[in-house]
């Protein structure tokens, strides 16, 4: 449908993950399918699970509570406040999952939305976590679900650095 | 050693880069490069072994080091995972913004 390209960046030993994406819509509907309850079930899960809108009070110090249920009713629980909610352009909120061995491990997350010429948007995201560990929590966590491609991207990453 | 936290460190990421530009180093011309002693040097290279991100190899009286380029692809797997995730779930909310135009 559209070639807008996802862009992650997440630099070696820092706290944080930024996600920017371009939309083909404008800023006011970007900004609705982030707050309606309607919509976000839509969207936001894997597309192997379901996702159900437990909690969703899109108003600053309101909570809000996903569900992820897979095929065989096993459930995955995030939740969360929205610190603030400034339609159309940012929404700030704190976000944990709570299926670790401990709670506590909360990230930061800001979501911007641009306006761009021709009725389009660009969606910045950023994630601060507590620590470069927790933030490597996330990479046990991604790493489970197993990658092949272990090929060699020495090069690539060490521009980075 | 937490791997994220070995490449906090300029000096240590200074080492990495010097590592993959010359492959196979010894100790003693790692420390030429820098203008720190060789012991605090020394104490880099032991972090960045323990994080499993060079490798070193006694070789008659030298110690050699080098790039384990397996730990330094794992971190770029885990960046390509959470991008597919996030283009995965970018995919989807495309066609709520579709089917919510036509509203």
């Amino acid at each position: 449908m559209t070639n807008n390209q996802t862009k992650i960046t997440a630099e070696p030993g820092t706290q944080e993950i930024l996600i920017t994406r371009e939309f083909d819509a404008p800023r006011e509907l970007v900004f609705k399918a982030f707050t309606d309850p309607q919509l976000v079930p839509q969207w936001w899960g894997p597309r192997y699970l379901s996702t159900e809108v437990d909690q969703m009070d899109v108003r600053p110090g309101g909570q809000w509570r996903f569900i992820n249920r897979d095929a065989q009713g096993k459930t995955y629980a995030f939740h969360g406040v929205y610190h603030e909610v400034l339609a159309p352009q940012r929404v700030i909120d704190t976000f944990e999952f709570e299926g670790l061995a401990e709670t506590g491990h909360v990230t930061l997350e800001t979501m911007k939305l641009e306006e761009l010429p021709g009725g389009r948007t660009r969606l910045i995201i950023q994630s601060v976590f507590q620590s470069v560990a927790d933030r490597d929590g996330m990479l046990q966590g991604g790493m489970e679900e197993g990658v092949n491609d272990t090929y060699d991207r020495l090069a690539e990453l060490l521009a980075k650095l | 050693m937490d791997m994220f936290v070995a490449l906090a460190d300029p000096t240590r990421r200074n080492i990495l880069e010097l590592l993959a530009t010359s492959g196979e180093l010894p100790a003693t011309a790692i420390y030429e490069h820098f203008p720190v002693s060789p012991q605090a040097v020394s104490q880099h290279l032991k972090v960045l072994r323990e994080a499993h991100l060079v490798e070193m190899e006694k070789r008659a009286q030298k110690r050699l080091y080098r790039l384990n380029p397996q730990a330094l692809s794992q971190f770029e797997a885990w960046v390509q995972q959470t991008k597919q995730r996030w283009e995965q779930r970018f995919a989807a909310l495309d066609t709520v913004l579709e089917s919510e135009k036509r509203k």
